[in-house]
């Protein structure tokens, strides 16, 4: 940081991206367009403030990285795996895939797919399975973006002949060494992540990002309805939003309780249930009547009879 | 003798980064890219020893670059090529095959010269290094082959 072309740089970079004077930053976001993607993960996921501030940052820096290499600063290569904590529901492989598209804009990533892979994925059946399919997996990844969901199931602590633990050294030795191909993402519930990191402390280490994905509030909760629908062309009747409300509030205390994946499959019954509705009631269906779920179809499910 | 087999062979050989651009069009292609490598080189032995399986689904280059490099580790003085398979129906062959690796020293080729009734005469090609035992026919560092050749 000696060079002046260094000083502005740094003086200029505020991590919340604002425009600033350097021309040298702006071409280059006016260049890859970063802002795109990002109002694009603001408009289509409700909530979640944590997850995008830090999106936001990892965006900024890689900025700065690339504004760092073009004017002959050294730059390593940064190190971008990431940990997704949270509950079931969250969005936890929703922003995986954004994230793959969004390090392909920045030119961190050289292709931008996403491979969602699970234990069964990685670790064989025998003796000498193991390497080959790990190695599979990760030259399939390479180029884009690895996501291991619940990967605390590759580490068996009760089963010392597992062969996870095969699988685990693999990546880790992939993780350091081809940094610049490939981001590997693991994600699953907090507790059983930690437990995870203790028990191997090579994935804590090598891993720069731990991104926790908080619960959504009933609020958040109905704005995702409300997207859901929209998004399959149905919509709520003010009745059916007040029932909705009344569901989420009753929902949010089960146990089996899935954020978002919870909202999803209500409202997948729903329309089953709208569906067997309209059938009954003979006669034409009106457009209007095709698209709209009622309070009825709500207020039909389980969790209002318990 | 230089041998001269598969796509680029007339060329000076071709760069890590000149064979990622390369499989990156195999990628692009959709074909399937394998690794091969082999110490026979008669240009009639098409049975070249797999260095694993052919890579189906692969988006990016370096996957395949880090089993070439795999290979010519453990197989050095020996030739390696790259291939790349076309499953489209119609095609189902093999669409690029090109060397990555050829041993330091290549001693060519021999022809021998049968003779057969009525003075016919029919004719042989061996590689010299096929003299020797498998593992050691490119091997500069081990002493004269049988034949004196080198």
């Amino acid at each position: 940081m000696n060079s002046p072309a260094a000083a502005t740089l740094a003086s200029s970079a505020p991590p919340d991206r604002a425009v600033t004077e350097t021309v040298d930053l702006k071409a280059l976001q006016a260049e890859i367009d970063l802002n795109a993607p990002i109002a694009e993960l603001d408009r289509d996921l409700v909530g979640l403030t944590p997850v995008k501030q830090r999106i936001r940052e990892i965006a900024a820096f890689l900025l700065v990285a690339r504004a760092r290499k073009e004017v002959g600063l050294t730059s390593d290569p940064p190190t971008l795996h990431m940990a997704f904590t949270g509950n079931p529901g969250t969005g936890k492989t929703t922003v995986a895939l954004r994230m793959a598209s969004i390090l392909h804009r920045l030119g961190y990533v050289r292709k931008g797919h996403l491979v969602s892979v699970t234990r069964d994925d990685l670790v064989g059946q025998f003796i000498g399975h193991t390497a080959p399919k790990t190695k599979e997996v990760l030259k399939r990844a390479m180029g884009g973006v690895l996501f291991i969901d619940e990967a605390y199931y590759l580490h068996r602590p009760e089963n010392e002949k597992d062969y996870g633990q095969e699988a685990i050294e693999i990546l880790l030795q992939v993780m350091e060494n081809q940094r610049e191909d490939l981001v590997v993402i693991l994600a699953g519930y907090r507790e059983r992540i930690e437990r995870f990191f203790v028990s191997n402390p090579g994935f804590r280490s090598r891993i720069a990002h731990h991104i926790d994905f908080p619960d959504y509030d009933a609020g958040e909760l109905l704005a995702i309805a409300e997207v859901l629908t929209a998004q399959s062309e149905y919509r709520l009747s003010p009745a059916a939003r007040d029932a909705m409300i009344d569901y989420i509030e009753r929902r949010r205390q089960q146990s089996s309780f899935a954020n978002a994946r919870s909202i999803r499959n209500a409202l997948d019954r729903a329309r089953l249930r709208q569906a067997m509705r309209l059938c009954a009631a003979s006669g034409v269906a009106s457009r209007e009547a095709l698209q709209t779920i009622e309070a009825e179809d709500i207020r039909a499910s389980r969790v209002f009879t318990t | 003798m230089r041998v001269t087999q598969g796509t680029f062979s007339f060329l000076p050989e071709l760069s890590d980064s000149q064979i990622a651009a390369q499989v990156e069009y195999c990628l692009r292609q959709e074909w399937a890219v394998s690794v091969e490598f082999t110490d026979d080189i008669h240009p009639r032995n098409t049975y070249w020893e797999m260095w694993g399986m052919p890579m189906f689904d692969l988006r990016d280059a370096a996957g395949v670059m880090a089993e070439v490099r795999a290979c010519r580790e453990a197989n050095p003085n020996t030739y390696v090529r790259v291939g790349a398979f076309d499953s489209t129906r119609g095609w189902e062959t093999v669409r690029l095959s090109f060397l990555v690796q050829r041993p330091a020293q290549e001693p060519g080729f021999r022809l021998d010269r049968l003779e057969g009734e009525g003075r016919t005469i029919r004719y042989r090609l061996s590689a010299y290094g096929i003299d020797r035992p498998p593992g050691q026919r490119y091997d500069v560092s081990g002493g004269p082959a049988p034949d004196g050749q080198r």
